[in-house]
């Protein structure tokens, strides 16, 4: 925080103050946070990053928020080597960064921790959010970490998980009837009339986008502060994909990596690929769809970063894939079996779309790739009951095991 | 009468308020209709080709008007456009 100098607008680069505000009062365009990166570079070592906190705070000085005790330990997840699943796909250097082991379950813990420790700062005392699920799980149980009231949105087609996981926390959870893309227009209204309500991904979304950066920080300092040469990052609103590569790319800036080209790739699923049909038909903006598929977590159907997000992959040199439902469910067991992790469907389609990228020779076989897996499959159960359950059922005797189950080790 | 929501953003230009009404049979007359009463929405709304603004989303009884007809869209009395910021959520 000590180096922000305000936001400004992506598009027409009018200056506002750091305060709530997420959009240009003249273009509409996104507001951004803009730093003093030559006081960061002064600041920041190797040494210092690694004597921080085990969570996103250790990045704090690149971070629009200081960390004032709202810590429940989000970021610094494991990047793991995965040689069998990189032998399934034909490629030597393949890694998992592995956010299913946030405190809440997913990626957004990062956004969240930004967002609600920016709110406290600006004496906000309601968190609110519009989610497909893994976000209203978080607010909800940082907003009771940092003893803040909270009211966040789903669309009532939810999985059971992510729908429990939110109102265990005790407050206001609101199941609307409509689309995630209703439930965005609605809290994009009521952010209006309620002023004083931190709508993380609203009036709030330009310090909670910066919470994604961690990813690329991460990545770089778990890699021994290297770039990877590829990461694949899952597309909704296209908000992570395009922080991935700000990430990176400030690393360079502030002296942390030496300069590096990381190639950058998004994964969608069929059902809702917005961002994926404008990068086949080679449009810069992207035309809204009505989602279907099991893929909740990504059923964004008019995603607000999708044209920055294309921007960042086709400047990178990266792709864009997409992958049926029946794939999704194919990605999520081919992590699960080949790395003992397991994923919800957003990393089904991340891995999964790595897997047509890598077939397809666009993910490179000695490239060293980073895939990012922002959920647990915990989640998102239901994505698999119908094809996994126990091999057998049998009675509590050894005929019985043995009668069914026939193995050879 | 057709009910226009205005976001934060745009309702300094109202004198503060947060709905308008006006007389309209499509959302291009709503919007005109609009500008005629509170100058200024017209240039905050559109380009300069006469389109709305890529960070802009218009929804006519709470449906986008790009499933619609765009600004042909027709509006019928008693109904609410509302206009809102593209930039949220995700």
């Amino acid at each position: 925080m000590p180096f922000v100098e305000g936001l400004r607008c992506r598009e027409c680069a009018r200056p506002y103050p750091a305060e709530a505000l997420h959009v240009c009062e003249f273009c509409f365009g996104p507001l951004e946070v803009a730093y003093d990166y030559d006081a960061i570079k002064a600041s920041i070592t190797r040494k210092k990053v690694a004597a921080g906190p085990l969570s996103i705070w250790r990045y704090a000085d690149l971070l629009p928020a200081s960390p004032d005790g709202l810590d429940l330990g989000a970021g610094f997840t494991p990047l793991v080597r995965a040689e069998r699943l990189g032998a399934e796909l034909g490629l030597r250097d393949l890694w998992i960064k592995n956010d299913t082991l946030n405190p809440t379950g997913s990626f957004k813990d990062r956004v969240v921790t930004v967002a609600l420790a920016r709110a406290r700062e600006l004496g906000f005392k309601v968190a609110a959010c519009a989610s497909t699920g893994n976000l209203a799980n978080s607010v909800a149980a940082h907003a009771a970490r940092a003893g803040m009231r909270h009211v966040v949105f789903i669309p009532s087609d939810l999985e059971s998980g992510k729908v429990a996981a939110s109102a265990i926390y005790g407050e206001h959870l609101v199941s609307v009837r409509g689309s995630y893309d209703d439930v965005n227009r609605l809290c994009a209204e009521l952010a209006s009339d309620h002023p004083t309500w931190a709508f993380v991904n609203v009036n709030l979304r330009t310090y909670y986008a910066e919470g994604s950066k961690t990813l690329a920080y991460e990545t770089a300092e778990q890699l021994g502060w290297e770039a990877p040469d590829h990461v694949v990052v899952p597309i909704a609103s296209g908000s992570q994909l395009t922080k991935v590569a700000k990430g990176f790319a400030e690393l360079v800036q502030v002296g942390l990596v030496e300069p590096s080209e990381v190639r950058i790739s998004g994964a969608q699923a069929t059902g809702c690929s917005p961002v994926e049909t404008a990068f086949r038909e080679g449009h810069d903006f992207v035309r809204p769809v009505r989602p279907s598929t099991i893929a909740k977590s990504l059923a964004i159907g008019n995603p607000a970063d999708g044209p920055y997000a294309l921007d960042a992959v086709r400047q990178s040199g990266g792709s864009i894939g997409a992958v049926t439902d029946d794939e999704i469910v194919e990605g999520i067991k081919l992590l699960a079996r080949t790395e003992g992790i397991f994923a919800e469907t957003a990393g089904g389609v991340t891995i999964a779309t790595l897997a047509k990228l890598a077939s397809g020779g666009v993910v490179r076989p000695h490239e060293r790739v980073v895939a990012f897996v922002t959920g647990t499959g915990l989640k998102t159960i239901e994505a698999v009951t119908p094809v996994v359950g126990p091999t057998a059922e049998i009675d509590p005797t050894l005929e019985s095991f043995a009668a069914a189950i026939d193995v050879d080790y | 009468m057709v009910k226009v929501r205005i976001p934060t953003q745009l309702r300094p230009l109202a004198g503060g308020a947060a709905e308008v009404t006006v007389e309209a049979s499509t959302l291009a007359e709503a919007l005109k209709a609009l500008d005629a009463a509170h100058p200024g929405f017209r240039d905050r709304l559109f380009d300069e080709g006469g389109k709305l603004r890529r960070f802009v989303n218009v929804f006519v009884a709470d449906e986008d008007v790009r499933f619609l007809q765009g600004l042909e869209t027709p509006v019928a009395d008693g109904q609410t456009v509302s206009i809102v910021p593209a930039v949220a959520g995700g």
